[in-house]
Parts: C-alpha cells; structure tokens; sequence
C-alpha cells in the first residue's frame, strides 16, 4: 500500500518526477552504451572513466570560475578521455596488463583531483571541499533544466549509435573483419569509448562516481542472459536501465537514509540476479533441467573398451 | 621538523610500504582490479562488525572487514564460474552492490557515529597522530602500530612463502601440479590485501589505497625481471612517493593522500619515459638505432658482394648507391656517415671500401642468410 501511495506521490510530485525522468534518462543511455563495454570486456573502463572526471571537473571550475553543470561536464569528459588515451597507450606501448594500468589511470586521476580540489579550498580536509557530491552524486538536486542537458547529450550519444550500429557491431564482434572492409576501427573505437564517457559524465551529477560503474555494467550483464542479438540485448539494457533508474528513486523515497544513487544499484544488482537465475535457455534454474552433456558416451567413442576396436 | 610531521611521514611511508608489497603481485597475476573492489567493499565488513561489537577502535572490525575482501573475490569467481558473465564485468557487478549496502546500512542505523563514508574514501592523515596508543613503553600513533604490524604481517607471509607465491604467480600450472593450492595461494593473498586495505583506510581512504597497490609495484615491472628486485623497487618508490607526497600536500596547503596518489603518478610517468630497457624513450632509441644498423648492414652485404669483380668500380660508387639500393641522397649520405664512424666502410675518391670488421659483418650476414 505504501509503494503505491509513493508510486502516485511521484507521478502527482513536480520534483520527484524530475528526478525518476533523470534517472530514467541515465539508465537509458548507459544501458545502450554498457552493453558494447560488456560485450567488448570493457567493464571496468567505466569505473576507470568515472573517477578520471575528478580532475577534469576541477579544472574546468579553476579556470572559469562557473559551477553550472555543463561546464564541469566538459570538463569530466575532457579528462575522462584523456584517462582512457593513458590506458591505450600504456597497455599498447609497455608489458603492463589493462587491469594494473586502469587501477593507475583510476587511483592516480583520482589523487591528483582530490589534490587540487584541496589546494583550491585551502583546506587539507577534504570532506568540506563538497567532494561528497562528486563521489555519491545528489540525485535529489536534479532540476529540469538539468534532466534536460543529461536528455540532450544522451539522446545525441544514441543518435551517434544508431548512425554506427553496424560498424559498433562489427566492432564488438570481429574486429579484423571490420578493418578488412576498410572500416577505420581505431576511430571507430575512440568514437565509442567517447559515447560511453558522455554517458558516465551525465550520470555523476545523480549517483556519482563509485556507483556509475554499476549502472554501465548491470542493465548490460542482465540483458545479455535474455538474448543472443546485439539489437534486442541494447533495447533490453536500456529498459532494465531505466527500470533500476525509475524504481530506485521510487523505492528511495520509502525510507530515511535510502539514497537514491545506491538503492538504484542495489535495484539494477537484484535485475542481474532474477535474469542470471530466470533467463530463459541460461538461467541457473534452467541448468539442471538440460539433458547432461552426453560425456560417458563421448568418451567410450574415443577411449574405447579393450576388444571392441 | 615537529614531532608530529616527523609522525606523518613516518605513517605515510609505513603505509605506502605496507601496500606496496601485495601490489607486485596483483600486477603480475593481473588481478589488480579485484584490490579495487576489495577496497571499497571492506566498508561493508567494518559496518557489520560495528553493528556486531559497537566498538569503532575494535579489532574485529579489521577480521570483518578482511571477511567481506575474501567474500568479494569468492562472489567474483562464482559469477565468472556460471560463465553467464565475464570476470571484468563480475568485478564490475559485485562490488557497487556490497557497497550500496553498506552506504545504505550507515546511513540508516550508523549515523552519527564516527563512520561517515567520505571518511573512509578519502582518509585524513592529517589527523592521525592525534591517536595515541602505548605499547612496550613508547606512545606513539595508533595507525603507526597497526599499519606497522600490518607492514610485518606482509613481510613474514611474503618471506615465509615466498617460493609459493613465486610459482603460483609464473607458473600457476607447475604450481597445481606440485601440490601448492593455487586457490589457497590466491585467497591467502586476498587475505593480505583485504587486511592491508582496512589498514590504510584510515590514512589514505579506500581510492587511493589502489594507488599506492598498484602503481608503484607497475612502474616497479617496467625498471626489472627479478621478483626481489621488483619488490624491492615496489617498497622504495611507494615510501619516496609517499614523502614527497606529504611536503607537496604541505606546500600547496592540500589532501596529503591526493598528494601522495599524485607523487606514484609522477614516478610511473617517469618509469614509463626513462626506464633503462622498457621505458619509452629506451624503445624508440632502440628503434632508430635497429633502423640504422639495418641500413649499415645492407651497404655491408652490397659493397661485399661485389668486392673484388669488375663491376665494382661502379658499384661501390656513392652516388651508384642512390640508384641501386633506392635509397634518397641524403638518407645514403647519412647511413654512410654512421657506418664511417662505426669503422665498417671507409671513403676514398667517392668510392667506399669494407673494413675488415666491416667484411666480417656482411659475411656473417651473408653466412645467416
């Protein structure tokens, strides 16, 4: 009863609907963009991206002086890219793995942020530099104009997708056979990793770095049990993305101390548990009703008894 | 210098020291992610254990906090073992979801208490000499005597195994194959890591713990081969990284722990440009001098093949050179001019001639092909 008491709270509430809209239009895009990281075992990239804005967002503010959201935006997706050319070029150029080098690019980004963060508050503590707002995003400060920007810059970043849906899908699939077309995959790929700092970029301002990694990762991991086809998989991430968006903020109204950022995780988690359990074909629960793979059979094929070959 | 500066140094260093050890081997068995994770879902483990003893100075809390490490990397390896996910996006699932649980938990019923979550990212070593604890008769920080015994722990188990974790590192096949428990070698490590990272939670915050994991033990790989040595470099950058970090924060009046974070960034950088063998700079000379050499060999196997026969008059002619070999005047002139000084042609009367070295280059060029 108190669910739909909020459930109409929210639809009747000019704030809350503002809210859910945000959080819908986020799930929305990074359930699209998610969906090619995953597929192309780029998980942790977001995460990585994510805490590289840190300086960006900083920098961007030392030298204009503007707090108003699109400029610390440009400012994240200038050094979240500049986090992921790092990585390219460290993983290419020298024998450390991609996983030492995104703990680099996402460790060090972070530090140096934080330092001038501080340096430019002239105080060492930095827990009243209004980091918090960075780190766990403030979905309750979403005003239109805001969700307007997040719709404008995420609407675009899927305008790119569809424009490049078969050369993203050669890239995620076979590579070689893209580039033996003549398809420039490099570029390709820059193109798509840029797509996927615009959607980290307008997610920060609602549920923050530490918990953006999940809302790339989880629709995509959930939608990926469902289906074989990049095309249903990509409509069903941003549809679970928007239903961890929409339900979070919901559920978060519920109670004292649920924020919004960390109930929309824990919503997206509980997506990925029912579709890794339920998934028709992969599901967990389907396993056991799988014939067995036909082993013993196989192996008196190949290894057979004394006699009988 | 104050006492207390001295105390702050002497913590950041212990610290980076502490977490430079299991990083080495986080980067060479390319789990340096899952210390990541770790890092943050530990806080879920100090909540628990807070909720369980109500004691925020208690022990257990660093024992709970350790659990919720091991049972991340156990969570990460049943979602990779389904093989419906892959491990990247398993690292990626599980550890917003415990941390989610753990923001929420504190927010609900740990408020007020000193356990705010920015404290825990973010670490204040500020602040840390203001607790004291007495033992043996000396009063120093308490983050002194756990990050030291931390320190210790690391340094016994690494001694004490060290042929272990060695082979299960290089060689995780061998190592199954000889009885060693790859799994017990990798959750003890874990182990390691989880202790280690609620350790420094205090000082550094849970970010920049993975900084001072990793970055030193990787600009390490990029100056050695040698495991001892890597170690050795691993401790040393991340303890110089952590006292330059501190004068740094000092001179720009800023987050010590950012400071530090930023010092490793700078020592990667520069292992990456100037490492003796691996580094940038060292690949791209390598490079150019292999350009070279290739060029110097192939004016030696030609000025050889036609030593001696009548056709060399023209053939070891400069300017023939240009035609011949296709090579444009000015890049002959300079290939010439590097085999001159490295004693394999000489010049006379616009005609070169083969030193002995460089007639016994081309003929073992000649003798390989």
């Amino acid at each position: 009863m108190q669910l739909f008491t909020v459930i109409v709270e929210y639809l009747s509430d000019y704030t809350l609907r503002t809210i859910a809209l945000g959080a819908a239009t986020l799930g929305v895009v990074s359930g699209v963009l998610g969906a090619y990281a995953v597929l192309r075992r780029q998980s942790l990239v977001g995460d990585a991206m994510s805490h590289a804005a840190l300086p960006g967002v900083v920098l961007a503010f030392m030298l204009t002086g503007l707090k108003s959201p699109p400029v610390l935006m440009a400012g994240a997706a200038v050094s979240g890219i500049a986090g992921v050319l790092l990585l390219i070029l460290v993983t290419r150029t020298t024998r450390i793995k991609e996983d030492s080098t995104l703990g680099i690019v996402l460790s060090v980004f972070f530090g140096v942020g934080l330092l001038l963060l501080t340096w430019l508050q002239h105080s060492p503590d930095a827990r009243q530099a209004g980091l918090t707002t960075f780190l766990f995003g403030q979905a309750a400060t979403l005003v239109a104009r805001d969700v307007m920007v997040m719709a404008i810059f995420g609407g675009a970043a899927l305008l790119v997708v569809a424009l490049l849906w078969k050369e993203f899908k050669l890239l995620s699939f076979d590579r070689d056979f893209g580039a033996s077309l003549g398809l420039p995959m490099q570029a390709l790929e820059v193109v798509l990793t840029a797509l996927l700092v615009v959607a980290i970029v307008i997610g920060l301002q609602a549920v923050g770095v530490v918990l953006m990694s999940a809302l790339v990762v989880a629709p995509a991991a959930a939608a990926r049990q469902w289906t074989d086809r990049l095309g249903v998989m990509v409509l069903l991430a941003a549809l679970f993305g928007a239903t961890a968006g929409v339900g979070g903020t919901i559920l978060s109204g519920l109670g004292r101390g649920l924020a919004t950022g960390p109930v929309i995780v824990l919503v997206a988690g509980a997506l990925v548990v029912l579709s890794l359990l339920l998934a028709p074909g992969r599901g967990l629960i389907w396993r056991g009703r799988r014939p067995r793979l036909l082993a013993a059979p196989t192996m008196s094929v190949t290894y057979p008894a004394e006699g009988q070959s | 210098m104050t006492t207390m500066q001295l105390e702050i140094q002497a913590i950041a260093a212990v610290v980076a020291a502490a977490c430079a050890l299991p990083g080495v081997f986080l980067v060479l068995r390319r789990t340096a992610m899952l210390s990541d994770a770790i890092s943050h879902t530990v806080l879920l483990g100090i909540v628990l254990a807070y909720f369980w003893v109500q004691d925020l100075a208690s022990p257990a809390l660093i024992l709970g906090a350790a659990a919720t490490g091991l049972l991340t990397v156990w969570l990460v390896e049943l979602l990779v073992g389904t093989r419906l996910v892959k491990e990247d996006a398993a690292i990626g699932l599980v550890f917003p979801v415990l941390f989610s649980v753990a923001v929420i938990l504190i927010s609900r019923y740990a408020r007020g208490v000193h356990l705010d979550v920015d404290a825990v990212l973010l670490g204040e070593l500020a602040f840390a000499p203001f607790e004291r604890l007495t033992l043996l008769g000396l009063d120093l920080p308490t983050a002194l005597w756990v990050m030291g015994g931390i320190l210790l722990l690391n340094l016994v188990v690494i001694g004490l195994f060290f042929k272990e974790l060695k082979l299960a590192t290089f060689d995780a096949g061998l190592a199954a194959a000889l009885g060693f428990a790859p799994a017990l070698v990798h959750y003890g490590l874990m182990a390691l890591v989880s202790v280690t990272a609620v350790g420094a939670f205090d000082a550094v915050g849970s970010i920049l713990v993975v900084a001072l994991m990793i970055t030193p033990a990787a600009t390490a790989y990029l100056l050695t081969d040698d495991l001892r040595a890597m170690l050795g470099w691993s401790v040393g950058i991340g303890v110089a990284s952590a006292i330059s970090g501190y004068w740094l924060a000092r001179a720009l009046d800023g987050n010590i722990a950012g400071a530090m974070a930023s010092m490793t960034g700078i020592f990667f950088v520069v292992g990456l440009l100037f490492a003796p063998e691996r580094g940038l700079v060292a690949v791209a000379q390598r490079r150019m001098r292999q350009r070279w050499e290739f060029a110097q060999t192939l004016l030696a196997v030609h000025l050889l093949q036609h030593e001696g026969l009548p056709e060399n008059r023209v053939e070891s002619r400069v300017d023939h050179l240009v035609e011949h070999i296709r090579w444009q005047p000015v890049y002959a002139e300079q290939v010439i001019r590097y085999a001159e000084r490295k004693g394999v042609v000489r010049r006379r009367e616009g005609r070169l001639y083969l030193t002995d070295d460089g007639r016994r280059l081309a003929e073992q060029m000649v003798a390989r092909a």
